[in-house]
């Protein structure tokens, strides 16, 4: 910046401020894997878009032929993060989730 | 007890220049006086020989004593009792500069001055270097906290900008700390103070990035206030925020200003209110965009899945037009005073016109806007979205002569967008697209195009030429999508 006040020092360059939320990004972990040839519980997460429960239905087919058993789960709406407790339900219960995409 | 006696000049201050002599005089002398000199070394040096000062006047270090005494004018003369002021004089006031030098046991001699003689403005005082200060001082008293982006000498700051993912696309106003000092002028609110935590990463959008990003968007400092408003509306629960970054749906936030300090702010209400041409109208939905975009972490392409998205997304904002409307403006709807402002922050698709020059009666005027209003999204899908009917003058003359209000339009118009469901349901004239068969018992049946009347958001705003009104269709809308949030511009100013 062209300031003609020399008896204020000014920095090299132009300083600016951040207008990021300045967040540190949280490494995640992938959870473990499931082994393969084992028998698990999956969760098929619809999230409400049309032709989703065609896509799960398929889904849960495919598993079961292959001996999985499955939850069937619903978000509210697909505007919307799946709630806290649906999320926490199918952690406990299952051993793994699809979420369904749609259109 | 420790007197002293600190004296702030300039060398180019003809004032300074009659008194430095005596001050010399008094400092040689042995008073207990300090000259400091808010010029560089070699003009401070340069004065001194014009003066035949006996010594050259020590320059004050960044500012640092004339930013801390502040004063309006030099010569400035202050007199310090342990390090705390006890009185000062500014300019050159003959009687009273020699009596609070007696304060210090100094004797100023000013003979042959004149009696009064108004100063020079202090450099503290120059709009660059008060602004420079300005910053500074907030940085130490912790108002100002983001990390500091240097941009190099040799880089240019829109470049650079640009290049480091900060900007949607178009220039923005290089956020220095001079300008959010003085953006962050434009409210009584604490810089740190939290307006609202901003989707998809729950950025923490406080005061201060707020104004750093409605600088970058080039807010005029008095639409701060809506750009607060907005941001703390958006990010309500109730509007999905997430949801409208993440979706594949072109919406993006509407801001309506409405009451009497849209107008006072710079906004536009009347001609090309939804146009080029207006600062405050292109900067707010701006900031507020870059806020989702800067805060949030919801940037196109990534989390942004939007198919198309359209041009309202750099920024979609205008103001009601308060004279001469049919009706109380949104603000009254949604409880405020005459004398209040809010905003209404709602997720629109782009604008589009309905033409109707014909219809001089309401009941008449209200099928034109109907027809227009159902073909929201898709004639055919029903209840999922709301919409934004912008009325023009010329159209709201017509409900305004038949003494229709904003509920009694609401109601007409929600009563008019019915259709029967033979028409709406799948594969009714070839079309894929429609209500699913085993809803429809009866194909007279008529099905409501919006959830509810008041799902049909009216703002009267426009030119006062043309018989015309406009369209936003929403987003997916209401509890299962993004709701209309009002939030008032007040507690922000």
């Amino acid at each position: 910046m062209a300031l003609s006040a020399p008896t204020l020092t000014l920095p090299e360059g132009l300083e600016l401020l951040d207008p990021t939320g300045e967040r540190s990004v949280a490494e995640r972990q992938l959870a473990p894997r499931l082994a393969l040839g084992v028998p698990a519980r999956i969760a098929l997460l619809d999230i409400r878009k049309p032709r989703g429960d065609v896509f799960l239905d398929q889904l849960q087919r495919e598993l079961a032929a292959r001996g999985h058993s499955t939850v069937r789960e619903q978000k509210p709406t697909f505007t919307k993060p799946a709630p806290d407790d649906l999320r926490a339900e199918i952690a406990e219960r299952c051993d793994a989730v699809i979420e369904a995409l749609a259109d | 007890m420790a007197l002293e006696l600190l004296a702030l000049v300039k060398h180019d201050c003809p004032v300074c220049d009659q008194v430095l002599p005596a001050l010399d005089a008094a400092r040689a002398g042995g008073a207990p006086l300090r000259i400091l000199s808010q010029s560089d070394p070699g003009d401070t040096a340069r004065q001194a020989e014009r003066l035949g000062l006996g010594e050259v006047p020590t320059v004050d270090q960044e500012l640092r004593e004339s930013a801390r005494l502040d004063p309006g004018a030099v010569p400035a003369l202050v007199l310090l009792v342990d390090g705390h002021e006890r009185g000062r004089v500014e300019g050159l006031d003959r009687d009273a500069l020699g009596e609070l030098a007696r304060g210090a046991g100094a004797e100023l001699v000013l003979d042959g001055l004149p009696a009064h003689r108004p100063g020079c403005a202090s450099r503290t005082r120059d709009p660059e270097v008060a602004a420079v200060l300005a910053a500074r001082a907030a940085r130490a008293a912790g108002r100002l906290r983001s990390r500091t982006l240097l941009v190099g000498s040799l880089e240019d700051p829109f470049e650079a900008l640009h290049e480091r993912g900060l900007t949607d696309g178009l220039p923005v106003v290089p956020p220095t700390p001079e300008r959010v000092v003085a953006m962050l002028e434009h409210t009584s609110r604490g810089p740190q103070e939290l307006v609202g935590v901003m989707p998809p990463y729950d950025g923490g959008a406080t005061v201060e990035k707020v104004a750093v990003n409605a600088v970058m968007a080039g807010c005029p400092g008095p639409t701060l206030p809506f750009v607060l408003a907005a941001v703390q509306a958006a990010c309500r629960p109730e509007f999905a925020l997430h949801g409208l970054v993440a979706t594949t749906h072109p919406a993006g936030p509407t801001v309506i200003a409405s009451g009497p300090l849209a107008d006072a702010a710079g906004f536009n209400a009347a001609g090309n209110c939804l146009g080029q041409g207006n600062r405050a109208n292109l900067t707010v939905g701006r900031a507020l965009q870059l806020v989702v975009r800067n805060v949030g972490g919801g940037r196109p392409g990534a989390e942004d899945r939007a198919a198309h998205g359209q041009p309202g997304k750099v920024g979609s904002c205008f103001a009601e037009l308060i004279d001469g409307a049919p009706w109380p403006s949104l603000a009254r709807a949604h409880g405020l005073a005459a004398t209040e402002t809010g905003v209404l922050v709602m997720a629109t698709e782009a604008p589009r016109l309905v033409v109707d020059q014909l219809a001089r009666e309401p009941e008449a005027l209200c099928v034109s806007l109907a027809e227009a209003l159902e073909a929201v999204a898709h004639p055919r899908l029903r209840l999922a979205f709301d919409a934004l009917l912008v009325v023009g003058p010329e159209h709201g003359r017509v409900f305004g002569r038949a003494g229709w209000g904003r509920e009694q339009l609401q109601a007409e118009l929600f009563a008019a967008s019915h259709s029967p469901a033979g028409e709406l349901v799948r594969g009714a004239a070839g079309g894929a697209e429609g209500l699913e068969a085993r809803w429809v018992t009866d194909p007279a049946m008529p099905v409501a195009k919006f959830a509810g009347p008041e799902r049909i958001q009216i703002a009267y705003a426009g030119g006062d030429a043309g018989l015309f009104s406009m369209v936003f269709g929403s987003w997916a809308a209401g509890e299962i999508g993004s709701a209309p949030v009002f939030a008032s511009v007040e507690p922000w100013r």
